[in-house]
Formats: C-alpha cells, structure tokens, sequence
C-alpha cells in the first residue's frame, strides 16, 4: 500500500473529488486535451491580459491522478506569466517522470504531490494531460492535443 | 496469496492452470490473478511447445518446395486449416481464410464483398455492441460508397433490441454485422435469429466471432451466417493469426484483396490468373508458425469441451457477479440474459484507471478503459468501465480476490 499512498496522495485525493476551477469561461480560448487509449477527456480555458495567465478553467473528465492535475496547475499558474508557465510544467514533468535535476522543492509547493506518479510510468499520461493542453494554449498551436 | 482451487463440472482447474505456465508466476510480488481474457487470453504449454518444435524442427515456406522441410510445413500448416474448419464446423476447407485476426478478417469482407457490390445509397447495419473493429471498416466503406450505416440500439441491460435490430433492414441493406458476444459487456446476441432476419431482407451476414470463439461452441452451418471471423490469441492461441469463415459461393465471386504471391497460379505481364479457394485470399507467405499455434489451441480447447468450458465461466460469472454486488456503489454495466464471461462495472467516486492501478499493486489484472467501444460507453452515460473477463483457467478465489481488490480501491479513496 505504501506506493499506492505516495500516489494517491491527500492533495490529490482532495482535488479529484472537490475540483478547483472545474468551470467554463465565457468567451475565453478553449483547448482539447485526449488520451485517446484512456478516453480521457479535458478542455482548458484560458484567458491572456498580455503575457499574464489572467484566468485559467477547465471541464471534463478522466481519472483522479488526471483530474487532481489539471485542478493544482489552473490553481498554480492563475496570476503567472507564460514564461513561469512554461518554467512550471518543465519542472513538473521532471518531478513525474524521475528526473528531479533542478526541481526546487519550496517552488513546486502543491504540485510535489504529484511525485509519487514516477514509480507508475503508465500514469505520467495522465498527470501531463492537463500541462500539455495549457501549453499548446499558449502557443496557440491548434485547439487539440494528445498524450499518446 | 494462495488460491484455493475448486473444481466446476467438467473442468479440473487445478489441471487446466498447471498447463499455463503464466499463471505460477508472481507480478508486483503478488500471485498473478488474471482477469483480463477478453484483451487477449495466456497459453498454455502445449501452444508454446508447438511454436518451438515448428521453428526447430519443421520451419520451411508452404506450397512451394520440393523438399522434405517444405512438405512437413505444409502438411502442419493445411492439416491447421483442417482443424480450423472442423472447429467452426465450416462444409470445407476452401472457406476457411488464415488472417492476422477478426479486425483483418472484416476489412478483407469490406474491402472486397463490400466494394465489389455496395452502392450509393445501400445501408449496412451494425449493433450498438460492436467493437470499433466492426464500426469502422465500414464507415470506412459507407465514405467510399455513398452508402448510410444505420446502428440497431440496445436496452438498458445491453441486449440489442431485436425488434428495432429488424426494422431497420429493408432492401437497400446490403451487409448487416454484429458480435456473437460483446467484449466490453458480454452479451450474447441471437446470433441465429439476427442472421435469419437479415437474410430475410436480402442482406449478407459477417459475425464478429472474437468474443464467440472462446467462450461458445461454434456452427457456422447451424448459425447460417456468410463470414464469421476469430482471433486466435483470444482462444489460448498465438497473437497476430486468426481466421475468416466465408460461404464458398461468396468467397469464389470475391476479388482478391491483397496481391502477390501463393494468391495466383500464373502471371504475366499481360494476364495473372488467381489461385483457387482459399490462397486467393492468402497473399505472400503466411504466418505458418502461429497458424499451426493456433489450431493446438482450438485441440486444447475441444479437448476441455466447448461445453465444459461454458459451464465452468458461467458459474464463475454468476458467482463473481453475486459478490461484485455486495460491495457498495458498485454498479455492473451490462446485465443481459446470456452473457459471456465478461463483467463491466463501475465504482461510485473512483475512476475505471484509478481501480485498474490499485488492483494491479495486488496482482490482479482487469482491464479499465473503453474497451474500443466508445459508442457502447456513449449509450451507458460512462466515458470508462472497469472490465473483468474469466477464462477457463479462472477460479472463484479469484473472484474473491477481485473482491477484496476492490474493497482495498474503496479504502484509497475513502
């Protein structure tokens, strides 16, 4: 169970059943996240007021580790730059995928509970969904993405 | 964890389990419970054994050597096809067609029945059930042709509403396709019935066999049915080999698919002419070791019994689904009459990929997911289930296993 813990951590648990930002945003820019094999399925809203992530929501649906993900990022990059943006999902998918070079642990605050997805490699899609959705967003790179 | 053993008419588990090697291994430092059949079934050693003694002492290409290696290669690769036939109870081995598998066996009917004689403005009538294997070979073929698929719904307990099923025919339905058995919620159509109804309206009749194959005896001449196609991987056979029934008739007025070699008797330039049934459909050299895999595991399985083999998955259906619905918010997917050995569920407050992980910490493999059918999930208002599927090697305790699985999933997120 130890590993089982690690990965369904109390943040995680928290955000999947009391989602935060789970709402649409009239008139925002709205992006499609899939796993195409898991059925997974998220849109992201985001709205700019210059290169300031001025607000930032999303709808749909798909496992806890996916949906607790998608919840802590809108939480964390709302008020950020692109470029922290950017920065942010960087360092989160160094921390899910094991590679914790550089990861400065005050700075990832809510996303280090998402540590524990290293040891189940299968899983990775599912945390980075929501990241990859915001960052084709913000690149402006079509209006779906996928992880697989 | 050990697993008591018990035996069920017919079917000394204990016996059967000790042939599939798989099954005595550990996974996560846990007894490997496998649940999830419906995917793709393990083999048993007598299959395994049969791939190694074709590839050390039997490997040669088919139909063309003079030599002795090519005549013992092609007599285990025809004398397959033999085997094949008989299991399906096919009237000769002319209509049985060695392909990769079901999905291969519906396009081939697709691509060259369906081309050959589909027209603007023609319907072809699928079920609410399929697999996206038997959905979009033929959208695929409605794009090219004009032609409208039109879907028979199901009801509330996964049964395709047969009454509606046969309003939709008329004569403009030209193909009308269907599973013998759903992978994503094990319902067992009416095989025969749908196909006389079809047959009524002037339609030619494929049945997705992927499901039937292992859990049913099969009768391709009591079904009535035009093609019927199998994968051997779901039947304790080799992945990547399987087979399509096709009525001679049909199979003699079809076009080739695939061109090149062992499909023609002569060529040139100018004119080939094609081989006869069945290697006109039977291009370039074939899979000989897994075909021959295969037709080991349809003896291994006719040895068991087709009937035994039913009987032993229905009582552990019955038996798992009664303990499934002791656990609180769980909810099955799928509750027809005649069922396979296939349960869908669904846990309040957990998703199908979350129960999948934590399951698979104690051993047990289930499959979560939409199971290719995406509409099916559609129609059930989940983007996902959790899937268990039993096979003839499948016990109670594990069974039970899923149980205190699940209860474990329950605690996680409580």
């Amino acid at each position: 169970m130890s590993d089982l813990r690690e990965l369904y951590q109390q943040v995680i648990l928290d955000h999947n059943k009391n989602p935060r930002n789970f709402r649409e945003i009239p008139g925002a820019s709205k992006t499609e996240g899939y796993n195409p094999l898991c059925g997974d399925h998220y849109s992201i809203f985001l709205q700019l007021d210059g290169d300031t992530i001025k607000d930032v929501s999303f709808t749909g649906n798909g496992c806890a580790i996916s949906k607790a993900s998608a919840s802590v990022m809108s939480a964390t990059v709302k008020g950020k730059s692109r470029d922290e943006a950017a920065r942010l999902f960087d360092v989160f998918h160094r921390l899910v995928t094991g590679d914790p070079s550089g990861v400065d642990a005050v700075e990832l605050e809510r996303l280090a509970a998402f540590s524990g997805v290293s040891e189940f490699p299968a899983r990775v899609k599912c945390a980075t969904l929501a990241w990859h959705t915001l960052n084709a967003a913000l690149k402006g790179e079509g209006t779906s993405v996928t992880t697989e | 964890m050990t697993l008591a053993i018990s035996q069920t008419a017919g079917i000394d588990v204990n016996r059967v389990r000790r042939d599939f090697p798989i099954l005595h291994n550990t996974v996560r430092g846990r007894q490997l419970v496998y649940l999830d059949n419906a995917a793709t079934t393990q083999k048993p050693q007598q299959v395994i054994d049969r791939l190694v003694r074709y590839y050390r002492e039997e490997n040669s290409n088919v139909h063309r050597g003079v030599h002795y290696l090519s005549e013992v290669a092609t007599a285990a690769y025809e004398g397959s096809r033999t085997v094949i036939q008989r299991f399906l109870n096919a009237r000769s081995e002319k209509e049985i067609v060695i392909t990769r598998g079901t999905t291969e066996g519906i396009n081939l009917v697709a691509q060259t029945w369906g081309r050959t004689n589909v027209r603007e403005g023609d319907e072809i009538v699928i079920t609410a059930l399929e697999h996206h294997s038997n959905i979009v070979p033929w959208q695929m073929l409605c794009a090219e042709k004009g032609a409208t698929l039109r879907v028979a719904p199901v009801n509330d307990e996964g049964e395709v509403i047969v009454e509606e099923f046969a309003k939709l025919l008329n004569d403009r339905t030209k193909i009308v396709a269907f599973g013998h058995a759903s992978n994503a919620l094990g319902t067992i159509n009416p095989v025969r019935q749908m196909t006389q109804l079809a047959h009524d309206a002037g339609a030619i009749v494929i049945i997705d066999g992927a499901q039937g194959v292992p859990h049913l005896p099969i009768d391709v001449q009591e079904i009535g049915c035009d093609f019927y196609a199998f994968s051997g991987h779901k039947v304790y056979g080799p992945t990547g080999i399987g087979a399509l029934y096709g009525r001679e008739s049909l199979l003699e007025a079809m076009p080739p698919w695939m061109g090149g070699g062992d499909m023609i008797l002569s060529v040139s330039f100018e004119k080939t002419t094609y081989n006869a049934l069945p290697y006109k459909f039977e291009a370039g050299t074939p899979n000989i070791a897994d075909t021959i895999g295969l037709a080991t595991a349809l003896e291994y399985v006719a040895a068991l019994g087709l009937e035994n083999i039913a009987s032993h998955e229905h009582d552990l259906l019955t038996y798992a689904t009664d303990r499934l619905q002791e656990i609180d918010g769980l909810r099955i997917i799928g509750t027809a009459r005649q069922k396979a050995s296939v349960i869908s569920f669904t846990l309040e407050g957990v998703h199908p990929h979350d129960i999948g992980t934590i399951l698979d910490q104690e051993g047990i493999a289930i499959r979560t997911g939409h199971h290719c059918a995406q509409p099916l999930m559609m129609r059930f208002n989940v983007p996902a289930t959790g899937r268990a599927s039993f096979g003839v090697y499948n016990t109670r305790a594990e069974a039970d296993a899923l149980v205190e699985g699940l209860r474990k999933v329950i605690e996680v997120f409580r």
